[in-house]
């Protein structure tokens, strides 16, 4: 394949960004999602299948589980002789410091975005779930001699959902008015899907001003308060589209996906989401198990009943235990006769002892990981 | 990592042709198991799980897709520095004209030259179309501390079917004295596996005399081993008594396969400290609609279920549509079942469709269909 004319760079969720319960335990891009995949898979698969084979992945908290499950980058179809995936860290501590902002780290790794031969770079973060081809894109930026363009998606539940995105407002030629927090005041929004298309030369000015005006700015902030100055265009996404911002945005966007037609559409062979095998067998379904409109990923035993849920790989669903519109993350043990609903329960937990565990309202209930209840 | 000095042959050119339609395209050893494995990902996931590092595979019969598939020794984790996954298939030599592989023994004797570059101490024989799962570090313990010339894996079957095998008659501390190929009326029960360990040097010396014997039908049951044992060679028998199974027919295939339906089978494929590898894909989990009713399953990820399943193993996309019913079956990797069809006791090959309203199988026939073409609709008003 021809050498592609831009560079990815994969970005982390900004710094007040906090995701309930799971974010204790990894950075978002790390996250389970549909059970089998991560969300870094996401835009990681979303570059190789556009031909990129440059990218850089940022990681400014918590590194290791991000670091295991890229390993080489070979299982996202990643020629790592003629490109690779190269992982970015920052020295900066804290994850929710304001410092700690993606403009910093690129600041620290300067160099490295100096030294790329690309004309071009499209950013994309890993706290967004969707399908897109950066190819597409790079074509549609290029052709209309724009400066920045920016991805963004049409919702209508900006008011529950995607609180900490940002959105945008456009004129009637698609060119960005301005960026700010969506604080859930409408419900119609569109929401900046933090994808950026843009020169190198661009992305460092961009970078480079940001550090002189704010050490708090965020590439994000940098691009809004250019809205005036710069040519910044929108470009419309269409199909599934998932924010990770909060437990809620976690819960549901998991779900969304047990709509048959929703996951065919998603998943296609044309356009695969690649990731890091861990060589578990298939699941095995006892007599007496009864599992409906769920997802179940490889390595479970299923005793008991499944429904509406996404069931991660090598869980135990005892004898009776009924798990219904809840997300079981793997490695964990629910036992004979549990009654679990509306629940997130994360990896390696093992309940046991609590016979029911139920959320009423929107928001689930969450378990921790390792946790023994 | 620097591992055991002993390198391993895969035999794997046979046609397996007990399989019919199912190895008509590709060899017995790249045929579906499980779920999710091929055949040979059982030996190679025992080399990869034992340290062995160099694995030479010798295929022969339509080794195409098997070729490509253990090509990709990464799969096994067998892509380091000093391991890899060889094809070894016929080759023209600058000595002699392209010959086909003769008979087993022939074709570890026609690539001497590939086993004398890793200048290994042992080596290790393996058939690439059994089921099981077994340390083979622990056999050449056994090997080493016997100072055998060769050590021979066997397992006790009942002694009424024990004349359907090679058996080995063994004298005192498991030495071999005699070997019997479909004994008639056999001295014991002790099968052999057809997995050999053997000392390289002793054993290169007698594949020269083997090829150059003219009598010889090149077999190491039926002509190397009776040769060494009339030479009067330390063998041993290795007794293995975890599960195994020589997949040879439709119907143990089957069996095979539904054997993963018992929580007690002894292949514990979900143990996670000898895990058997395969070939990965970028697919969703498995899919249970609303509509489904599944009992006694097991269903890789990448299914999508509508309809019932019972007693059944299905692999990755496999699609059964709501209102079919899928009982004591196997369904190999895309194959899809539409709504209304039935499928009772059959072992339904890779990408099969089976139409609208179909019937295939029967509960009460004895053995278990092949189902290797597509199966049109039941034409119940005129149009399928």
């Amino acid at each position: 394949m021809a050498k592609n004319k831009a560079f990815g760079v994969i970005n982390s969720a900004a710094n007040y960004i906090r995701v309930e319960g799971l974010h204790d335990y990894r950075p978002i891009g790390a996250f389970a999602f549909l059970g089998r995949f991560r969300m870094i898979d996401f835009p990681i698969s979303n570059f190789s299948n556009s031909g990129f084979d440059r990218i850089h992945v940022y990681l400014n908290s918590r590194p290791r589980s991000i670091v295991e499950h890229i390993g080489s980058g070979r299982h996202y179809n990643i020629n790592s002789k003629r490109g690779g995936i190269q992982m970015m860290f920052t020295q900066n501590n804290g994850a929710s410091s304001i410092y700690n902002t993606d403009i910093n780290g690129y600041l620290e790794n300067i160099e490295q975005i100096e030294r790329m031969h690309q004309d071009y770079v499209v950013i994309a973060p890993s706290y967004m779930v969707f399908k897109q081809n950066f190819q597409e894109l790079l074509d549609e930026h290029v052709k209309s001699g724009t400066d920045v363009t920016v991805l963004y998606h049409k919702v209508d539940q900006a008011k529950e959902y995607f609180r900490g995105c940002n959105c945008i407002t456009l004129n009637k030629q698609k060119g960005v008015q301005k960026i700010e927090r969506n604080m859930g005041t409408a419900k119609d929004k569109l929401i900046s899907m933090d994808t950026y298309v843009m020169s190198k030369e661009m992305f460092i000015y961009l970078i480079k001003k940001a550090k002189r005006e704010s050490s708090a700015y965020s590439l994000a902030d940098m691009i809004g308060l250019e809205c005036n100055d710069l040519d910044i265009r929108g470009y419309q996404h269409k199909g599934y589209f998932a924010a990770i911002t909060s437990l809620d945005d976690y819960y549901r966007s998991n779900m969304e996906l047990l709509d048959y037609a929703t996951s065919t559409d998603f998943f296609k062979a044309d356009w695969p989401f690649y990731t890091r095998t861990t060589d578990a067998c298939p699941s095995q379904y006892f007599h007496g198990s009864k599992v409906t409109n769920s997802m179940i990923c490889n390595a479970c035993l299923i005793e008991g009943t499944v429904e509406n849920s996404i069931i991660g790989r090598n869980v135990h669903i005892g004898k009776g235990a009924i798990v219904k519109n809840s997300i079981i993350l793997a490695y964990s043990d629910i036992a004979d006769g549990v009654y679990i609903e509306n629940a997130v329960i994360d990896k390696w937990a093992d309940i046991k002892n609590v016979k029911k565990l139920v959320s009423d309202s929107i928001t689930p209930a969450y378990v921790k990981r390792n946790d023994i209840l | 990592m620097a591992q055991t000095n002993m390198l391993a042959m895969i035999l794997a050119g046979g046609r397996g042709s007990r399989l019919h339609d199912l190895t008509n395209k590709v060899a017995k050893p790249a045929v579906a198991y499980g779920g999710k494995y091929r055949i040979i990902d059982f030996p190679l996931s025992n080399c990869a799980n034992s340290g062995i590092d160099i694995v030479g595979v010798l295929t022969q019969y339509e080794s195409v897709l098997l070729n490509s598939y253990v090509a990709a020794g990464g799969r096994w984790g067998l892509d380091t520095k000093d391991s890899g996954v060889f094809v070894l298939t016929p080759r023209e030599k600058a000595d002699s004209g392209l010959d086909v592989y003769r008979g087993t023994a022939d074709a570890i004797s026609q690539n001497i030259d590939f086993i004398d570059a890793y200048d290994p101490e042992y080596l290790l024989v393996l058939s690439g179309d059994h089921i099981y799962k077994m340390n083979y570090d622990k056999m050449l313990a056994f090997h080493k501390a016997n100072k055998a010339d060769a050590t021979i894996a066997v397992r006790g079957v009942p002694i009424k079917e024990a004349s359907r095998f090679g058996i080995m008659n063994t004298g005192k501390d498991n030495m071999i004295i005699e070997f019997e190929e479909k004994p008639a009326k056999p001295k014991s029960n002790l099968a052999s596996m057809g997995i050999y360990i053997f000392n390289w040097k002793t054993m290169r010396k007698m594949l020269i005399e083997d090829m150059k014997n003219p009598n010889s039908s090149h077999d190491f049951g039926k002509d190397f081993i009776p040769v060494m044992l009339s030479e009067g060679k330390a063998l041993y028998a290795y007794e293995f008594s975890g599960y195994w199974k020589d997949v040879g027919t439709i119907d143990s295939l089957w069996e095979a396969n539904m054997d993963l339906l018992d929580s007690e089978n002894e292949l514990d494929l979900d143990d996670t400290s000898w895990k058997i590898y395969s070939e990965d894909t970028g697919i969703t989990p498995a899919y249970i609609a609303e509509t489904a009713k599944v009992d006694r399953a097991y269903i890789n990820q990448g299914a999508a279920i509508g309809g019932e399943v019972k007693n059944s193993v299905i692999f990755s996309n496999v699609k059964i549509a709501p209102g079919a019913k899928v009982i004591d079956s196997v369904l190999m990797p895309g194959v899809t079942v539409y709504e209304g069809a039935t499928v009772t006791r059959a072992l339904v090959a890779d990408n099969v469709k089976i139409g609208k309203d179909a019937r295939v199988g029967s509960s009460k026939s004895e053995e278990i269909l092949l189902v290797a073409k597509n199966v049109k609709g039941e034409d119940k008003n005129g149009k399928e």
